[in-house]
């Protein structure tokens, strides 16, 4: 299992292939389908007009996400009525939600790294090639022990669109992950896909 | 005097959403020792049996995604239906505050979480029936929301897929469904087959299907071999646990059959995910049991 810390260059992504196991250690940030839209239509698309605190959490997150990694993640969180917060469970959602938008954050934000379940499609793989960036894939429902590798909740954005859809920026340690999309065009995805549907096709008779 | 289980009811969703059932936990463990040692399918199930463990031990939710509760309540007669509602209620929200839950019941209109999982009256689903004798039942199913993303209903018979009216209709509607879902419902996933009812009916039918435990057949021979032959049919595909290649993509299928209108057949697919967290809650003469 290779190491890797959080913010990371250009030349560590180039080396990882689709198939290698990380452990992630540094700062990342968790953001899912309301954060994906909400990012899309004030900053990118600009159909919406920045609101109240837009402005200072979009400088904040620039920051974070520069060279950073994003988790596609709803977490359960505790101490939400008195701030002392905490991860309870913290497994990956789905990411192929975020295809429509991915590419575009990916190379807007400079991101190296996104972390979900699922892989995503044809243009987050273009968007790896292209800033470049690899797609993490963590264990889905692995959500009491991924917590354990979140050291410090060190702060959260947007608690209005409620606790899974807030961006939750942490500190983790040893973050267990697969990279299963890298920037070389390597999708372990697209090839299990492909796999499948020879055999599908066969036992059918499609 | 109907007692009030408000605190019984919160022990059935901690319980649920921290404890994997044994006969789950036992089929991933024989699912790990299948797959090739070092390969990643491999090491996903590990990773999954000792979450599963710690959640355990921690008395933490096994997934985050503590999914859509889904309470099945057997009454006496007599009992109030309202009151055992109300007292569901209080202990999801207790629950959430306690984080065994996560909030997860979201205003379809304004994207508003509520913060204590409850909505209106499908939020918690609460499905009542009552029976004969003094024993209340509650049976209460957490099911995550990627597995309900690929949950899917088919109509046959379906010209695309050369899907008759029939139990081969059946298989190859089933296939397709599992070929879709890849990875994404958290594979190596549970199938819960409703055939026939109405598009509602048939979706109940198929979660209801959920509940017969890992060690029990069907009762039917004919639904039993399809069963078995789904299951097995689908670990040819080779998707694997969470989609990223190996032997082990479907763990078990489980079928109800219910009648259906002249002119409707649907088949409909409850794909349930590695996390299938189910437990039930017999109160008896002021005792309580979990199962």
């Amino acid at each position: 299992m290779r190491e890797i810390t959080i913010p990371i260059d250009d030349e560590t992504i180039r080396s990882l292939k689709a198939g290698d196991t990380v452990a992630l250690t540094g700062v990342m940030m968790t953001g899912r389908d309301a954060v994906h839209k909400w990012l899309m239509d004030t900053f990118i698309n600009k159909t919406r007009q920045p609101q109240g605190d837009d402005l200072e959490v979009y400088e904040a997150i620039k920051k974070i996400l520069d060279h950073g990694v994003l988790y596609h993640c709803g977490p359960v969180v505790s101490g939400i009525e008195t701030g002392d917060y905490k991860f309870v469970a913290a497994g990956p959602t789905t990411s192929i939600r975020e295809e429509p938008y991915e590419a575009t954050v990916i190379k807007h934000f400079n991101i190296k790294g996104v972390i979900g379940k699922g892989g995503m499609g044809p243009n987050t793989l273009k968007a790896c090639q292209e800033t470049p960036a690899v797609y993490f894939h963590a264990v889905g429902g692995a959500a009491s022990l991924i917590a354990q590798s979140v050291q410090r909740v060190l702060g959260v954005y947007k608690l209005e669109f409620g606790v899974p859809e807030a961006m939750w920026v942490i500190e983790v340690k040893a973050f267990p992950v697969i990279v299963t999309m890298d920037s070389h065009g390597n999708s372990l995805h697209k090839s299990v896909l492909e796999s499948s549907q020879a055999r599908y096709r066969e036992l059918i008779g499609a | 005097m109907q007692p009030d289980l408000t605190q019984e009811l919160l022990e059935l969703v901690r319980l649920t959403a921290t404890s994997l059932p044994a006969d789950v936990e036992q089929t991933i463990a024989a699912a790990r020792d299948k797959e090739d040692a070092g390969s990643v399918a491999r090491s996903v199930l590990d990773t999954i049996l000792r979450n599963v463990q710690m959640a355990r031990e921690h008395s933490t939710p096994i997934c985050q995604d503590t999914g859509t509760p889904i309470f099945y309540v057997d009454i006496p007669a007599g009992w109030s239906i309202r009151e055992f509602r109300r007292q569901i209620e209080a202990a999801v929200a207790e629950a959430t505050r306690r984080v065994y839950l996560r909030p997860n019941a979201v205003n379809s209109l304004t994207g508003k979480n509520t913060g204590n999982n409850l909505g209106d009256e499908y939020f918690p689903t609460v499905h009542f029936h009552e029976v004969d004798g003094d024993t209340v039942t509650v049976r209460l199913m957490l099911k995550g929301g990627g597995s309900e993303n690929v949950s899917t209903q088919y109509k046959l018979p379906d010209t695309r897929l050369h899907a008759g009216r029939d139990l081969e209709g059946v298989y190859k509607v089933v296939m397709d469904a599992v070929y879709q879902a890849q990875g994404k419902g958290c594979a190596p996933g549970f199938l819960g087959v409703g055939i026939g009812g109405d598009r509602g009916s048939s979706f109940y039918a198929a979660k209801e299907a959920l509940w017969r435990t890992l060690d029990e057949p069907n009762p039917d021979p004919e639904l039993d071999a399809l069963e078995r032959r789904i299951t097995e049919d689908a670990n040819k595909l080779g998707i694997g646990p969470m989609g990223l290649g190996g032997k082990t993509t479907v763990m078990a299928t489980r079928i109800k059959a219910i009648h259906r209108l002249p002119a409707c057949y649907f088949v409909s697919i409850a794909y349930m995910c590695w996390a299938y967290r189910r437990h039930t809650m017999i109160y008896r003469n002021g005792q309580v049991e979990y199962k």
